[in-house]
């Protein structure tokens, strides 16, 4: 009986090396396409997939030829996104032709539609973020600045009810990226940065759902000292200077 | 009255001051120029030759990295270079004769080339780099001329510049002219082989390489163009590595091949090129002749040391990497780079020792985890492995956690990257 802790201790070590092998096995190096193109799937997804948002849409299975005819505009500025254009920049036709025809050839599962509801566990996390935040990633409450009825703060924070899901989604993901800015220190794109794209998709979608009360106003103030400094907004007691 | 007649002699030497000066600024701005011929009518058309030649140092030139926008066609200008003073717009160098080149004499160019002024007499902006093209033999560029006005005309009318007051005027590159500029010639330095002399004619002349790879002032001249001790580009923000400093892009302790390698691939055993240099690798180096590439790569391994002041990275006492930022680390970048930042060779540069992670500058670091990057697709690599764009995934301060860790692991002993830094490069990368 006495050995039992060592026991347990040797196979403590045993599942984690195992852990570890298999996570470095996971990724072993090998000089394929798919290896040369990790700068793709890193957004993509690690198999050309849809993430949840849907803000790098799925590029396995689709025509080569479309696929390459958009590396092309990409690169050229065709379609203007400058993260695109200036990753494959330095890139020959005959290399994107070769990438494209990669995707193009992956065959993978679809992911189910997305529910216009929110899911359960979708709800569960929008719920915390939105009225709690994430103390451990010092990501406060939406509530927090955008009121706890969630109908804005006077005279600054909008309201975040009202609003159809596809534009609560596309204003967090251009936040996220940096497409919209605001007045340095520019508190929500330090949230949105913070969010991970799932996040963002459960937020969305829950706040969409939610009903506007009834002669819906802005709070008059913040409840609470806002807990981000806003270039924007003014701190709580200022506006009455 | 004597106030008054004392006011006019003071008026009187202020004007005589000022027509002086113009009139120094003048003749150091023309003093010497030949006589421009116009184009001779019917030339014969120029041989296979000199044509091939003349594309050939047009490539060493880079010219078309500047002369073609994006996706446009080659040679026909309007891309937008951004310094510090505004945007000034390249120009067509097909052989329009309305917007292009069709009207110009060889005389013509080589002015433009070895005196920056235009056809048309104007003072040209010094982002066209004749303070080192100035440096290039009338026989090339009498041939790059000839190659040039083979081209297929394109009818792209140049693009004004968008400079800010006062140097949007000629006034204003007069005088810059007068501070900085003299029209001069490759001196050839006898006590070094011929190869050296041929590496030192295309790093100061066509390569223009401390375009880049030199710091500039406040009215954006360079110190000198065979000062290659690195600097910051401007408004892009990549930082231009020293070519001599041991701790930076010098290579003088490489085997030749390797920076012979690295100009003609993009890729070598202890170094790859991205950012701004991927452009030049792909665009201009990869066709140099292995001749030429050796001479280039002879003169570089020959710059000077410079003394060690700069070595604070290295006298640097060790720090303790953050939990935070060896996380990062290991979600995102470990895959690639490694347990222990050894990176692959050929495909991923090791970030253990690699002087692309521990340079002073970390300006290019920020860049690459925010921008991502290939090296350029080449005949010696055609197929370049990736690194994704970070961006839309790290915020400053998780970027500047990251690259603390990597700056400060596995022996690496460079200063911490600070959330500021991280977030004044992602401005630059945005536009």
């Amino acid at each position: 009986m006495t050995r039992e802790p060592a026991a347990r201790r040797v196979a403590a070590a045993l599942v984690l090396m195992t852990a570890t092998t298999m996570s470095l096995a996971a990724a072993p190096f090998e000089d394929t396409v798919a290896q040369r193109v990790l700068a793709c799937t890193g957004c993509h997804g690690p198999q050309g997939r849809a993430a949840p948002d849907g803000y790098y849409p799925r590029i396995a299975g689709k025509p080569a030829g479309y696929l390459y005819n958009q590396l092309l505009n990409f690169r050229d500025g065709r379609r203007p996104y400058l993260l695109m254009s200036r990753l494959l920049a330095p890139l020959g036709d005959a290399y994107l032709e070769e990438i494209a025809a990669h995707f193009a050839a992956l065959d993978l599962p679809y992911a189910p539609p997305a529910a216009a509801a929110p899911s359960d566990a979708q709800r569960a996390l929008a719920v915390r973020l939105v009225t709690e935040g994430d103390a451990s990633r010092h990501m406060p409450a939406c509530a927090a600045c955008h009121g706890t009825a969630l109908t804005g703060t006077a005279p600054s924070v909008p309201g975040l009810l009202g609003l159809p899901r596809d534009y609560l989604n596309a204003q967090l993901g251009a936040w996220r990226e940096g497409k919209r800015r605001a007045q340095s220190p520019d508190c929500m794109s330090q949230v949105a940065r913070a969010l991970a794209p799932e996040e963002i998709a459960a937020i969305g979608s829950w706040l969409a759902t939610q009903p506007v009360p009834a002669g819906a106003k802005p709070a008059a103030a913040f409840a609470t000292t806002p807990p981000l400094e806003c270039g924007g907004v003014a701190p709580a007691g200022a506006a009455a200077r | 009255m004597k106030l008054g007649r004392a006011a006019r002699i003071v008026a009187l030497c202020a004007l005589a001051a000022i027509g002086c000066v113009g009139a120094l600024v003048a003749w150091l701005n023309l003093r010497g120029e030949d006589v421009v011929r116009p184009r001779a009518a019917g030339t014969s058309s120029p041989d296979a030759t000199l044509l091939a030649r003349g594309e050939y140092l047009t490539r060493a030139g880079d010219c078309l990295g500047c002369h073609t926008e994006r996706g446009g066609r080659p040679y026909a200008g309007g891309r937008g270079i951004e310094t510090p003073f505004g945007t000034v717009y390249s120009s067509n160098l097909t052989p329009d004769p309305r917007t292009g080149l069709g009207a110009w004499s060889a005389d013509a160019f080589w002015r433009a080339l070895h005196r920056g002024r235009s056809m048309n007499g104007r003072l040209l902006y010094p982002a066209f780099p004749y303070p080192n093209y100035t440096h290039v033999g009338r026989d090339d560029a009498d041939a790059m001329f000839a190659y040039l006005q083979s081209l297929a005309p394109v009818e792209q009318p140049n693009r004004a510049h968008a400079l800010r007051f006062p140097f949007d005027t000629q006034v204003a590159v007069a005088v810059w002219r007068a501070l900085y500029f003299r029209p001069a010639s490759y001196a050839v330095d006898a006590q070094r082989s011929a190869e050296w002399n041929r590496g030192a004619y295309l790093v100061e002349g066509l390569g223009h390489c401390n375009a880049c790879h030199s710091a500039r002032n406040a009215l954006g001249a360079t110190v000198g163009t065979l000062d290659l001790q690195g600097g910051l580009i401007p408004v892009q923000n990549w930082y231009a590595p020293s070519l001599a400093s041991p701790l930076e892009a010098g290579v003088a302790a490489w085997p030749r091949s390797e920076v012979v390698r690295l100009l003609k691939t993009g890729v070598a055993a202890n170094g790859f090129v991205m950012g701004p240099m991927s452009e030049v690798v792909g665009n201009s180096t990869q066709h140099l002749s292995d001749a030429d590439a050796a001479a280039m790569a002879t003169y570089l391994q020959s710059l000077a040391t410079p003394p060690e002041s700069d070595n604070d990275a290295r006298a640097r006492t060790a720090v303790a990497p953050s939990e935070r930022g060896a996380t990062l680390y290991h979600d995102h970048c470990v895959a690639c780079h490694g347990e222990q930042g050894q990176g692959v060779p050929g495909a991923y540069p090791a970030l253990a020792g690699g002087r692309a992670a521990t340079m002073r500058s970390p300006a290019n670091l920020v860049h690459v985890v925010l921008e991502g990057g290939f090296p350029p697709t080449t005949a010696g690599n055609p197929r370049p492995f990736g690194m994704p764009p970070f961006a839309t995934r790290l915020s400053d301060a998780d970027v500047a956690e990251l690259l603390s860790f990597v700056r400060e692991s596995w022996g690496n002993r460079a200063p911490a990257v600070s959330a500021l830094e991280v977030s004044r490069a992602r401005d630059a990368s945005a536009r």
